[in-house]
């Protein structure tokens, strides 16, 4: 499973690429095969304040619709639009073209309650690990 | 969750071996999706050639006389005036009129008869055949001996032709015993997605010779169940659990023609006195943008009225749009026609639509 190794995590499986004060942010590789075809993101409103861990929007695949949380609090500064057209780009290039929205920063310390792109690589190996027990049982 | 319980169908490796997704469905662990995702296997459906293992769902065997046997009772439909070599798709109602299941009768002599379920309901079907059939009557579930490959697609005859010699006098509904594989099998030209499409029913420990052989010509692609259920709810097929239930008559599913008054059927007394009065009535929407109604969503007017739940709902390939069924409650009886659906904090638009949604299938091509 591709990880980017300077990109932080969210256990809810979002990265955020943290670059002067802003973050963009995004799914993983593991959310966007778990969701299978995308087919509507709805993009949050410039301006928008969001939360550390709330929602930030959401996004609806052929068979079900899942929240995607900010994994900075801030203020939302740009969204991408080519989504509204091609949801499938998440598919398609989920940790580059099918960014979701720039956050403007609001508290750098808040990153410690992130994970590393390490961090993250154990924490998807420990849900395999569970989801192979389960099937054993 | 546990898996360790789950039946298999005689597929089951070689759809891992393709990299299926499986997933726990009627108790069995099925294919939900391959690693083409659902879009893909939409468009080889509907442009192409799709093929499903659906060997988890169930066949009956009966012997004896349309009527004197008590099969006729068990359905909605005639059988009595239904010619050899074809199917016909009906329900067994319980005595309340509600649905126990929806089936499709094939009659494969005068008084040899196959019977064919979903899934979830094996059990429960095959006690209410044995309580309703007369005594003496030959009853057989084959289920675990029978296993079932549905080829759908515009191109799907094509692709059989060789495999199925004669394939091509099939017309929608019916079928015949073909040798397939050196096997002699039912093959009907039935379907669940609004395409040209065939089931073969195949010896079970056999099946994966017809999977390799099927799969072997590049026009086919594997589609799972979760394409499946996209594709019967753009043409408005009902689903058992969803659009029908026991406690669901066939009249408020909008399948009044599937019930012929004019014969004597279990819990058509109840289901006259219920038809006076629905309980419900299903509607049939196209939401106003990609976003897709969900099972549980209410359906409200624009004025905030609740009014109804949707029961399946999906995102549309074909239409590009979200596509939904839903039950009205019987205390509005009012038109519908824009409508609210989603849930607290979702409100979307979406107005009702005649069926099918998806109008221009193959199915009888």
């Amino acid at each position: 499973m591709e990880i980017v190794e300077h990109y932080l995590y969210t256990k809810e499986h979002e990265w955020i690429n943290m670059e002067d004060g802003t973050g963009t942010v995004g799914i993983t590789e593991y959310a966007q095969s778990t969701l299978g075809d995308i087919t509507f993101v709805e993009l949050p409103n410039v301006d928008a304040e969001v939360e550390q861990f709330e929602p930030l929007t959401s996004i609806e695949s052929v068979k079900s619709a899942s929240d995607i949380f900010s994994p900075m609090s801030g203020r939302v500064v740009e969204i991408n639009d080519e989504l509204s057209e091609d949801p499938g780009l998440i598919n398609r290039s989920c940790y580059d073209k099918g960014w979701i929205a720039k956050v403007e920063i609001s508290d750098m310390d808040e990153s410690s309650n992130l994970m590393t792109a390490a961090e993250y690589g154990s924490y998807l190996e420990s849900l395999e690990r569970e989801g192979e027990a389960e099937g054993d049982e | 969750m546990s898996t360790g319980s789950l039946h298999r169908t005689s597929l089951y490796d070689a759809h891992v071996a393709l990299g299926a997704k499986m997933v726990p469905f009627a108790g069995w662990d099925m294919a939900l999706q391959y690693p083409a995702g659902i879009l893909k296997e939409h468009e080889a459906n509907r442009k192409g050639c799709s093929i499903f293992d659906c060997s988890h769902m169930g066949e009956f065997l009966i012997e004896g006389d349309a009527v004197a046997s008590g099969l006729d009772r068990i359905v909605t439909q005639s059988i009595v005036d239904q010619p050899v070599g074809t199917c016909r798709y009906g329900m067994a109602l319980n005595d309340a009129g509600g649905t126990i299941d929806d089936l499709i009768v094939y009659r494969l002599s005068s008084e040899k008869w196959m019977v064919v379920v979903n899934a979830s309901n094996i059990d429960k079907d095959a006690a209410h055949f044995r309580r309703s059939l007369a005594s003496g009557v030959m009853f057989k579930d084959v289920s675990f001996q029978t296993a079932k490959l549905d080829v759908q697609g515009p191109l799907s005859r094509d692709v059989l032709k060789a495999l199925v010699p004669g394939i091509e006098k099939l017309d929608h509904y019916t079928f015949g015993i073909f040798c397939v594989l050196g096997e002699d099998v039912i093959v009907s030209r039935t379907g669940y997605t609004g395409e040209l499409g065939y089931e073969i029913y195949y010896p079970w420990d056999k099946a994966e010779k017809l999977w390799n052989v099927v799969m072997d010509d590049k026009r086919v692609y594997p589609t799972g169940l979760g394409v499946r259920d996209v594709l019967r709810i753009e043409v408005c097929y009902p689903l058992y659990g969803h659009e029908l239930s026991e406690a669901i008559t066939p009249v408020e599913a909008g399948l009044k023609r599937f019930v012929d008054m004019n014969k004597i059927f279990i819990g058509k007394e109840a289901l006259v006195v219920r038809q006076q009065v629905p309980s419900r009535r299903i509607i049939h929407f196209i939401s106003d943008s990609r976003r897709a109604p969900r099972q549980g969503h209410q359906i409200s007017l624009n004025d905030g009225t609740v009014v109804g739940e949707v029961v399946s709902g999906t995102f549309s390939p074909a239409l590009g749009l979200g596509v939904g069924i839903g039950f009205i409650k019987k205390e509005f009886t009012g038109t519908v026609k824009d409508i609210i659906f989603g849930e607290e904090k979702l409100r979307l638009g979406a107005q009702t639509a005649a069926r099918p949604f998806y109008k221009t299938g193959s199915l009888k091509n």
